[in-house]
């Protein structure tokens, strides 16, 4: 698996209300790995390891930047966050780049809702610095607007600030409208906010190709219905409703390659010989998926009560 | 008789330094590729520790680029929305050059996006800032081509697939990066025999589009080339296309001297701020008379070139001298 990078916090940053921003430098002060816009790095805290989007320039970074929003009823990654001190070493995984910007967009038009602005900062930098036709809407609620200041300075009047729905839906709608051919959509922040962006952009014709989301904080999954596993060697595991195959294979010593455990790196893709898998990742493609001939078993289960697979 | 006849022996860390390409006495296309940056060791030395690699031939192959694009400009090319990746592969591949030489080269950024790029192998001292074509003497993917002997693609990537929109090639072996500026992935490999069946090419591309920034792999591949020829590029078939017929008509020693395993060491790896793929391409030529030299490589091209099945060695170039070549590899074996 990937190296690990030993880093320390060395600056924190609380002005907005339950937004973090920590600023995290290499243990030995060398150069970090540098990133893709849109990138996230997956840190290693107590319990579930939590990715989060870096916001400054990829090039050659000596920092990384990630603003967390406190959740205190999430898996605790947040709050772990929120209770470091400057000093602290933290260890994260190497950057992974699964939200990219498209080179060839003629005009890129960033959305953000919330905390969701973390990897569409990133992406609007890069575009500045390229010089790429871009703009921006940026959905908040009053007084936890995280990043206003970077984005005015970046965006200038490319950027639009809202604070109230129904003019940020007037907008959207307006905005998406009215862009040129092979023009590009950017979105990241709640579920429930992408999907009123997502569904906008179908309802005036945007293709799903055009369409690009970032997605953080993935809903719990339901425990699902409990099947059966069949290995290569023909030993049948129990995977019960609330166990996720990954963790029954891991309880029957396999050494599945697996990262981010929500269906979302595609690690730890298995191969399906038999059976119908029930996806519930956010990996595979439309036709991946449909060809029903793997899955990712950290989230994804079985359709029937059984399913057949290469491992 | 050929322009090309080497007259002088084969300089030391060629031989010392040469890519090898046959692991096992079959070949067969595959998705043949491995993390890089590890040493490769050989019977006469090692390849392999770095991405970049710099010889002896260094100033000669780098004047034999530039007068190749001085007569035909073709061989490189530039689609408007790869310009943050050219920017990416000049600034990634000076990181390289400078971790294979850091006693020649250096990249020292100061700050806000201004750069001092040191090579003294050339005496080069090149003040730059990101993304301000002004700063540069050229273009960027245009100007790390005068510093690197690696040929260069610049892969997009969009719409779940491979473009090749940019490159400087040079030293192409029977194809015409000119002719394959824009196409996608399977485009630009569409007339290699087997790759679309055995669904090598495809496994390829998936693997190429979940690279990420820091990953380098590399691969190799090879064929025969008559004479010490970088450029057997398909614009200049009609200058190099009759030595497939002259070869066999010559002497042995000459046959020795002439024939050359040509291997190419490609990396690949995923260009940080623009997300592009950045595909090496690296051309190493061993005269036969060399490669005899060395047993276990003298057997084993014996045993490859014995084995290759017709469509390959018709796609290679090699189907009308292949048999000399086993003969005169075999006739050189230890009695």
């Amino acid at each position: 698996m990937s190296d690990r990078i030993r880093l320390v916090v060395t600056a924190i940053d609380d002005d907005v209300p339950g937004i973090r921003t920590l600023t995290l430098a290499a243990a030995d002060g060398r150069v970090l790995p540098d990133f893709t816009p849109g990138s996230h790095v997956v840190l290693e805290c107590d319990g579930p390891a939590n990715a989060y989007s870096l916001t400054g320039d990829g090039t050659m970074p000596t920092t990384y930047s990630v603003s967390v929003l406190e959740v205190p009823a999430g898996a605790g990654g947040s709050r772990w966050v929120h209770g470091l001190a400057v000093g602290d070493p933290v260890i994260a995984l190497p950057p992974r780049s699964m939200f990219a910007p498209i080179l060839q967009g003629s005009r890129h038009v960033l959305v953000a809702g919330g905390i969701g602005i973390t990897p569409i900062l990133s992406h609007l930098r890069s575009a500045v610095r390229w010089g790429r036709e871009v703009e921006l809407l940026y959905a908040y609620r009053d007084g936890r607007g995280a990043h206003l200041d970077e984005v005015k300075e970046l965006a200038g009047d490319r950027a639009r600030f809202f604070t109230d729905r129904t003019s940020f839906a007037e907008s959207l709608a307006a905005t998406l409208a009215d862009q040129p051919i092979g023009a590009h959509l950017y979105t990241c922040g709640p579920a429930g906010f992408m999907d009123a962006v997502v569904e906008t952009a179908t309802a005036l014709g945007w293709p799903p190709s055009r369409i690009h989301l970032e997605h953080f904080g993935v809903e719990a999954l339901d425990p699902g219905e409990p099947f059966q596993a069949v290995l290569a060697d023909g030993r049948v595991l129990d995977v019960p409703s609330g166990v996720s195959l990954l963790e029954a294979l891991e309880g029957a010593g396999l050494d599945v390659p697996q990262l981010c455990r929500q269906g979302v790196c595609g690690e730890c893709r298995v191969t399906v010989r038999s059976g119908v898998p029930l996806h519930r990742d956010l990996f595979l493609s439309a036709e991946a998926k449909a060809a029903n001939d793997s899955l990712m078993c950290c989230v994804s289960r079985a359709e029937g009560d059984r399913l057949e697979i290469d491992l | 008789m050929t322009a090309h006849l080497p007259t002088t022996e084969t300089a030391r860390d060629l031989i010392e330094g040469f890519a090898f390409p046959f692991p096992t006495d079959q070949y067969r296309y595959s998705t043949n590729v491995e993390p890089a940056r590890t040493p490769v060791v050989t019977p006469t030395g090692q390849w392999g520790d770095a991405v970049v690699d710099v010889d002896s031939e260094y100033r000669h192959e780098l004047a034999e680029r530039e007068r190749i694009l001085a007569a035909d400009p073709s061989r490189y090319a530039v689609l408007d929305h790869m310009r943050p990746a050219c920017w990416d592969t000049m600034i990634t591949l000076m990181r390289e050059l400078a971790l294979a030489r850091p006693d020649t080269m250096s990249l020292e950024a100061l700050g806000g996006g201004a750069f001092v790029w040191t090579n003294r192998l050339l005496d080069v001292e090149q003040r730059f800032t990101l993304a301000d074509e002004s700063t540069l003497p050229m273009e960027p993917l245009r100007y790390i081509a005068t510093q690197v002997q690696e040929d260069l693609v610049l892969l997009d990537q969009r719409d779940d697939d491979l473009w090749g929109d940019a490159g400087v090639v040079t030293f192409a072996a029977d194809w015409s990066f000119g002719f394959d500026v824009g196409m996608n992935f399977l485009e630009i490999h569409g007339p290699v025999p087997r790759l679309r069946q055995t669904g090598v090419i495809t496994r390829a591309r998936e693997f190429i589009m979940r690279l990420q920034p820091g990953q380098v792999y590399r691969r190799t591949n090879w064929t025969l080339t008559i004479g010490r020829r970088l450029d057997v590029s398909t614009e200049l078939y009609p200058e190099w296309g009759p030595d497939r017929p002259m070869i066999q008509t010559v002497d042995d020693e000459t046959f020795g001297r002439l024939v050359h395993l040509r291997t190419e060491v490609q990396h690949l790896l995923r260009l940080p701020e623009s997300g592009g793929v950045l595909f090496l391409s690296r051309t190493y030529l061993l005269p036969f008379a060399d490669l005899a030299t060395v047993e276990p490589w003298r057997a084993r091209t014996a045993a490859v070139l014995a084995d290759l099945p017709e469509d390959m060695a018709d796609y290679k170039g090699v189907i009308s001298y292949r048999d000399r070549a086993v003969a005169w590899l075999e006739a050189r074996a230890p009695s």
